[in-house]
């Protein structure tokens, strides 16, 4: 995606008229093993030097019963020879492998676009599950598009027969099978997909050796078989990137790399509490693994201990993490409350799904900017940072920790189901270019005497360690008094306190960067104001109404709150403002608050995230 | 003050007003604890109160050591951060009935059940006093108050049943007035692991008196208890001890004439008996008994923060943390051309 890995200018987007790139849908039953085919296409396609964006789509049942239109999972990549920064609209390749997956699918796909079905499948049970009367296969009602169906299953079977598989097991080679279809089509190296399953499997060879069979089968069927007109080889050329050495990512790695990042740039250990809750398990997951960096991690009874527990750390000099996604933050608000009452550091992650309630587990959506800009009892103020896409977050991550101990306070990173799961190339960071921020904590009596609520000129107080000599204190929930930090319940003192608490947090606007332009001038007709996931599709859009000859810019906040200080200013120079946010308007509320503009919002909460073309409609329409 | 300084209570005391209702058994507690304290040989410096909310959970304020006075229910989540993050300190969760049993109900569980090395006074006054005077998780039925006018239905919890089943591997009683509570605060202390204290604690505002019927003067020593380990459980000046019903599998108050108690069947109390343990924290004197005090169960096992320790020094073994390194990891590519070579 752009942000990470190259910007191209306009003229650069121009100059590639017909730009080379190919939205390929993997669809299938979910213990058809979809989202591991479409991880490791991605991993051929990164490695083959595409750029690349990819939207994994699973049900939120773990088992959903075979063969039904909601047991369906998918994973969809885009990739191309120039910059790619969402996963594509509408796919030019589907690959279904039963009915429940064509059903589901083949509506978004291109007109003239290609199914991959596997005709084994299409059996009356499944296309009954299906709700399909007749197979779409034989029926002509795929007309619109190009088909090629072939039993996958028994090619597979046939090809995996040698190392004596039960039936079940030699089934679950299918998956292979397609993916070695993919790679021959899009002409991809099979080595390095050889080798991981070598290591996947290092412990049963026969399942390793039968995987590998199936996989080199598909590629040999793509290359000798005849399939007509329908299927042909494609090659898509690399795209031009900064050079350097480049990783694939998900959010969900590239928050836990930044957290740990962070903490060692800030000299401390973490302290990570968790509770599982998707689409935010992930990254309770990579940091368990990460112990020698001084984590320790800590799967809590529920939400409230997790974050209770991950307070209790940063009392005694971690920096306790913790992490949910909306109703686990819910839990937490209170023990939120008590982070910015004791003035601690923290670092609370948010993986937004769909709501309310337990609402779409497994769906993106960006609706807890309220709660994580309001969401408290009482005058609650507290820092708010959203990443825009899953190498972003790596930064976004280490900025997170950066404020929670240079001002002594939580602070919400938010980021979102898309990005959690999502992989994209990531040039990997040069560790040396990032400037390290050591805490320091307060270890002698300063005279006159210690004041646990004494502040310097960021109005931070200072962080003591348990186990100092002399520097003993008390702090909890109730209302402190003014540099003593001892209970107070004057009127004078709670006006005084909550006034700090507003200016500290108000003043971490001076620490953060200006907000920037990412795409077109400062000032003119239109700008799309974006946040979070969004910035692909919203970047896409802008720069082809761009090439189009439109005036219309992109800016996109990384700062939820406080806002960046020339944000007002550069707001009022555009005639109109619109916010696109899979949300019903959040953050719109928010600018219209602050700034009073006229911002309009462009909303979307679908479970699914923007189509390029749904925003180059509003802009076209608000430029008409 | 420098190592060689004995600490005296005068050292565990702030400067804070305790603000406690006149006549509280808080005071009492908060008098044994700080009298305790200095005996412990542990720095103050080195110690951390954590509470929650309610009447009992102000008490880090008056306690001259590190201090966190958290949310309703949730000190031990709190302080089982703080302790895996610095296994060092000597922590003591202050909670009471309302906090520990009935909003941090799962807190508790988990805590004791993973056997995180810290001292869990609790409270309890069968009251919620912070907040006027409702019935709590551990008030009998039939308890008037403002909550329930008419008395209260439901039955009530035992805290020492409770932590038994939550697995603790310290469970111990005290009363708040009672001169033997630092006694049991230093055994709490010795202990490695959870320890559990149930302190009856008397709320002289909403629920005065309800542990008289054990604790009065004159009705004390016929209806207490204070087991010793390796020691005959007698009571009631040695008149009278606990034998084991071995048909019916219960205790069973026996009398003891001119002191041999062997010959009256009066079992040894064994700390490390959880069946026994389970047995005596049952006992009511509504039903005839007197109430178990002091240790009822003490058999340590390891602690969970040094297995957490032990886990992460074992995992980190050999592996130098190299930042550079870790952003690398997973398949990479080169990419050498100038950008827009193609
Ligand atoms: S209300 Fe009861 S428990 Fe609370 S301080 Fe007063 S006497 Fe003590």
């Amino acid at each position: 995606m752009a942000s990470a890995v190259h910007d191209v200018s306009l003229e650069e987007a121009g100059s590639h008229p017909v730009p080379e790139s190919i939205v390929v849908r993997f669809a299938g039953d979910s213990g058809d093993g979809m989202q591991l085919t479409g991880g490791q296409f991605t991993l051929s396609t990164a490695l083959a030097g595409n750029d690349l964006a990819t939207f994994p789509d699973f049900p939120a049942e773990i088992r959903a019963p075979q063969g039904t239109l909601f047991g369906v999972s998918a994973f969809q990549i885009n990739f191309g020879s120039t910059a790619i920064e969402t996963a594509g609209d509408a796919p030019d390749v589907l690959v279904a492998m039963n009915p429940a997956a064509l059903k589901t699918n083949v509506g978004s796909l291109k007109v003239g676009g290609l199914i991959i079905a596997d005709a084994g499948e299409f059996g009356a049970r499944n296309l009954a599950k299906a709700g399909y009367a007749q197979s779409p296969l034989e029926d002509g009602s795929l007309a619109r598009w190009q088909l090629l169906s072939f039993d996958i299953s028994a090619l597979t079977m046939e090809a995996v027969k040698p190392f004596g598989l039960g039936n079940k097991e030699a089934l679950r080679c299918k998956n292979m099978w397609t993916l070695g279809l993919a790679l021959w089509m899009f002409d991809r190296d099979r080595a390095p997909l050889i080798q991981w399953l070598h290591d996947k499997f290092a412990k049963a060879p026969v399942l390793a050796d039968a995987n590998v069979a199936a996989l080199n089968a598909g590629h040999a069927y793509g290359e000798t078989a005849e399939l007509g007109g329908a299927i042909r080889q494609h090659h898509v050329a690399p795209a031009p990137v900064a050079p350097g050495l480049y990783r694939t990512v998900t959010g969900a790695e590239s928050i836990s790399l930044g957290l740990v990042a962070g903490t060692q740039l800030a000299g401390l250990k973490m302290f990570f509490g968790g509770y599982p809750i998707t689409p935010a398990s992930a990254i309770l997951h990579h940091l368990s693994r990460l112990k020698e960096y001084g984590v320790t991690t800590f799967q809590a009874e529920d939400e409230i201990a997790a974050i209770a527990s991950a307070i209790g750390a940063s009392y005694a000099g971690s920096l306790g993490v913790t992490s949910s996604s909306g109703p686990g933050i819910a839990l937490k608000g209170e023990a939120i409350g008590l982070a910015i009452m004791t003035e601690l550091p923290l670092v609370i992650v948010n993986s937004q799904r769909g709501g309310p309630s337990t609402g779409l587990p497994t769906k993106t959506e960006q609706s807890d900017l309220y709660q994580a800009v309001y969401g408290r009892n009482g005058d609650a103020p507290m820092p708010v940072i959203a990443a825009r896409s899953p190498a972003d977050a790596f930064d976004c991550a280490i900025e997170a920790v950066r404020i929670a101990t240079q001002y002594m306070t939580p602070v919400m990173l938010l980021t979102d189901g898309y990005i959690a799961n999502a992989a994209e190339p990531w040039k990997v960071p040069d560790m040396a270019g990032y400037a390290p921020f050591p805490v320091q904590f307060q270890e002698d009596v300063p005279e006159g005497g210690f004041k646990p609520y004494a502040r310097d000129d960021k109005l931070k107080r200072p962080w003591v360690k348990p186990g100092t000599p002399g520097l003993m204190h008390r702090i909890g929930g109730i209302e402190k008094q003014v540099d003593t930090g001892h209970i107070n319940y004057e009127a004078a003192n709670h006006q005084a306190m909550t006034d700090i608490r507003q200016a500290k947090v108000a003043g971490i606007a001076d620490s953060i960067p200006d907000q920037d332009v990412c795409m077109g001038e400062a000032g003119g007709r239109l700008a799309l104001v974006g946040w979070g996931s969004t910035f692909g599709p919203i970047h896409q859009a802008v720069r082809r109404m761009r090439a189009r000859g439109h005036d219309v810019s992109h800016i996109h906040i990384r700062h939820i709150w406080p806002l960046p200080r020339n944000l007002g200013a550069l707001l009022r120079g555009y005639d109109q403002v619109i916010v696109p946010e899979m949300n019903t308007g959040q953050l719109k509320t928010v600018l219209r608050d602050q700034f009073l503009v006229d911002a309009r919002p462009l909303n979307k909460v679908s479970g699914q995230p923007f189509r390029i073309d749904e925003i180059e409609a509003a802009i076209e329409e608000a430029l008409e | 003050m420098n190592e060689m300084t004995k600490l005296t209570i005068k050292d565990f005391e702030t400067d804070q007003e305790v603000r406690w209702c006149p006549g509280c058994g808080d005071y009492a507690v908060l008098k044994a604890v700080q009298r305790t304290l200095p005996e412990l040989g542990t720095r103050p410096e080195n110690i951390v109160f954590v509470s929650g909310i309610g009447c009992s959970s102000r008490f880090p304020y008056y306690v001259e050591t590190y201090g966190f006075h958290t949310i309703h229910g949730r000190a031990p989540a709190v302080a089982t951060g703080l302790k895996l993050a610095n296994p060092e300190l000597d922590v003591w969760i202050i909670t009471g009935d309302g906090d520990a049993l009935s909003i941090g109900g799962n807190h508790t569980m988990h805590l004791l059940r993973r056997n995180l090395d810290c001292q869990i006074l609790l409270f309890n006054n069968e009251i919620y006093g912070l907040t006027k005077g409702q019935y709590s998780p551990t008030s009998r039925v039939g308890t008037r108050s403002p909550s329930t006018p008419f008395g209260s239905v439901d039955r009530p919890a035992s805290p020492c049943g409770f932590a038994l089943g939550s697995g603790a591997r310290f469970v111990a009683r005290g009363i708040d007035t009672h001169k033997k509570l630092p006694e049991v605060l230093k055994a709490a202390h010795a202990h490695r692991g959870s320890s559990f204290v149930e302190i009856y604690q008397n709320c002289i505002v909403y629920n005065d008196d309800v542990f008289s019927g054990f604790t009065d003067k004159a009705n004390a020593a016929a209806n207490q208890i204070w087991l010793v380990h390796g020691a005959p459980m007698l009571f009631d000046g040695g008149t009278k001890g606990m034998t084991l019903d071995h048909a019916a599998l219960r205790l069973r108050v026996v009398d003891v004439a001119d002191g041999d108690w062997a010959a009256a069947g009066v079992i040894v109390h064994d700390q490390t008996n959880k069946g026994l343990a389970q047995m005596l924290i049952e006992l009511m004197p509504e039903e005839g008994f007197p109430v178990a005090l002091g240790v009822i169960f003490d058999h340590p096992r390891p602690t969970f923060e040094r297995a957490v320790v032990a886990q992460n020094a074992e995992a980190s073994q050999g592996k130098l943390p190299d930042l550079q390194k870790l952003v690398s990891k997973g398949q990479t590519w080169q990419v050498d051309k100038e950008p827009h070579a193609l």
